[in-house]
């Protein structure tokens, strides 16, 4: 039943509008069991609405989808979600493992009376997956005092805790500092193939996830394209869906690099100047830190 | 009615110099014992459901609530009825209103939302103003309703209060979690399958609940002694959930305790008292939260 090419999220022809808008429309894609995928592409493209879509909280208006094999919010259970861009109230005094617990019975009706066995279970479930994210050190504090990565990793701790077969993360590498970027990204890369989970991420920047990429899933305005990572990522590719020159380098250790990946394309009349000589931030290490190393 | 009895009450009230034989003497008054029992239940209601409102950033929709109460308590006694109704109808009926204001996603659906709060409230004070004009012999009662009084809680709205109480527990039971996850995080809870309206619909009905029978003991304006400050001093002394919800019951009732005995020795009325046992309780949290806070900080350095 479980083959290692079973194809876990389908779209077929589909076309989401919203509020009289066609969002986007002819999109087909296929991601496989175990895979890293990227959907990638400016902003108000329409990429958390393809997550949303995926997880049966926005209808499609022509086409199909298929998420586990059956329509989508069918296996609310079995798929983990981190959206987009949320950063905790500071006043917020629930302490991060409370928040991870959430996803684990936070969908459970009635009172929390399990049995004995059941509920030490649970615990040790909880601190694993804490453990796993890095986050033992400060699970204990209240979320809102906690750092933007220290957050995040929590909030993946909390859509991994019910062992899903899907992540579905929205932007979680967005306004994290560099070194942060990086390490959040191979967090993610190194639960999915520990817990072996299905993962669809949504990214501004290819670079701190390329090196891990199955699957790409580019949305542009003039349509989309979805493939391997090899196939969608190379210099014509990218140059002419973001409409601008783009390089796809090989470093000597093999990695690809994005060159030139305009960064805010909602400045479309800024990207003829700008877009070519954007350099991407890895050229420019940045030491902001996240406020709790040291 | 609540105002007449008050008077007379306050006179046999007696005040003896021995503490333990005149604490015997209050138990042995059946007002005072009614106000005791009652004074329990609402706190313990009130204590859940303010840790989840306050956790909810829902406080401006709880204190509209209770300004709404208050035209309907003296609407009741225009009506010739008791206030427990009166308040029960409009609290419900303003929550089911509030909760039909529809979000939007963007920031702006909540700063309309709070406008409209803020317009309803506006609204139901002058018509609280209206009804006690209309009723001329009413005025004594006046302060009874917004500041409190406990001295005419009858037996039978004891009752009324415990079955209320209880049906509100029983449904905080089985939403908890669900209602938790959804304050915290609703994007997440409905993708899980919530109904993450239908929840903030039921949260705010079980808030028009609580707010009423509050408001029987504090009066309308007094409400937050035990939905806010019980909970917010409990979150800031623990950032435990369930901790959190049982310290903010245990201040609750003590709060309410202490208002209640002091309101019986000391004749001021016990809005008062109730509201400052939980200031100071408050206060003490964010003394104690403080001191943590420092010490926490040089641990880690
Ligand atoms: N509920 C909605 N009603 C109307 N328009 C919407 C709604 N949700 C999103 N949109 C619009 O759809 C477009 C795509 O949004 P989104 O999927 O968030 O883009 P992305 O994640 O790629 O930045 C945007 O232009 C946005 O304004
Ligand atoms: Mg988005």
């Amino acid at each position: 039943m479980r083959s290692i090419d079973e194809v876990v999220i389908e779209f077929r022809d589909a076309c989401v509008q919203l509020g009289g808008h066609t969002i986007w429309s002819g999109l087909s894609l296929e991601i496989k069991r175990g895979e890293f995928a990227a959907i990638l592409g400016p902003n108000g493209v329409g990429k958390s609405t393809l997550i949303k879509v995926a997880l049966g909280m926005t209808g499609l208006h022509f086409g199909e989808v298929r998420v586990l094999g059956a329509a989508p919010g069918r296996h609310q259970g079995e798929i983990g979600y981190l959206p987009q861009r949320r950063s905790f109230d500071p006043s917020l005094h629930i302490r991060g493992f409370d928040i991870v617990r959430l996803g684990l019975d936070g969908a459970r009706w009635g009172l929390p009376l399990p049995m004995r066995r059941n509920r030490a279970r649970e615990q040790r479930r909880i601190d694993d997956v804490i453990e796993l994210v890095g986050a033992s050190d400060y699970a204990d504090r209240s979320i809102g005092q906690l750092s933007g990565g220290e957050q995040q990793r929590l909030l993946i701790a909390q859509a991994l805790v019910q062992r899903p077969e899907i992540l579905f993360l929205d932007e979680p590498l967005d306004s994290l500092d560099l070194p942060n970027q990086g390490a959040i990204s191979s967090l993610i890369h190194h639960v999915s193939t520990v817990e072996g989970v299905t993962v669809v991420m949504v990214a501004h920047d290819v670079n701190p996830i390329l090196a891990y990429l199955d699957r790409v899933i580019y949305i542009g305005p003039g349509g989309a394209v979805s493939g391997t990572a090899h196939e969608v990522i190379t210099t014509e590719n990218l140059s002419r869906l973001f409409k601008t020159p783009i390089e796809v380098l090989t470093t000597s250790d093999g990695r690809l690099v994005v060159v030139g990946q305009p960064e805010a394309p909602a400045h479309h009349s800024d990207r003829h100047e700008h877009g070519a000589a954007t350099m991407l931030h890895a050229e420019h290490p940045h030491h902001h830190g996240d406020g709790t190393s040291h | 009615m609540t105002s007449v009895p008050l008077l007379h009450l306050l006179v046999v009230a007696p005040h003896s110099s021995a503490p333990w034989s005149s604490f015997a003497t209050l138990l042995s008054y059946r007002f005072m014992v009614n106000a005791l029992v009652a004074g329990t239940i609402v706190a313990i209601l009130s204590a859940i459901v303010g840790w989840y409102m306050v956790l909810r950033r829902q406080t401006f929709a709880g204190h509209t609530l209770a300004v709404v109460g208050f035209p309907g308590a003296a609407g009741a006694a225009l009506l010739g009825l008791s206030v427990t109704p009166g308040y029960l109808f409009a609290c419900v009926a303003a929550a089911l209103a509030i909760g039909a204001i529809p979000r939007t996603r963007t920031g702006a659906g909540r700063a309309t939302e709070s406008a409209i709060i803020g317009t309803i409230q506006a609204f139901a004070l002058a018509c609280g103003v209206l009804f006690i004009n209309l009723y001329h012999g009413f005025l004594d009662g006046v302060t009874a309703l917004l500041f409190g009084s406990f001295l005419g809680i009858t037996s039978s709205q004891v009752i009324t209060l415990g079955v209320i109480t209880a049906a509100c527990l029983l449904v905080l039971g089985t939403l908890g979690r669900p209602l938790l996850f959804a304050s915290i995080d609703g994007d997440v809870a409905s993708a899980r399958g919530l109904p993450v309206r239908v929840l903030n619909i039921a949260f705010l009905v079980l808030l028009g609940l609580a707010v009423a029978e509050v408001s029987e003991i504090t009066g309308s304006l007094l409400v937050f002694a035990l939905l806010v400050m019980p909970a917010a001093a409990a979150q800031r002394l623990t950032n435990r959930a369930a901790t959190g919800l049982a310290l903010s019951v245990a201040i609750a009732v003590g709060v309410t305790w202490s208002g209640l005995i002091a309101a019986y020795y000391l004749a001021y009325p016990v809005g008062f008292y109730l509201t400052s046992a939980g200031f100071f309780v408050y206060l003490a949290a964010i003394l104690i939260e403080r001191k943590r806070g420092r010490a926490g900080r040089r641990d880690t350095r």
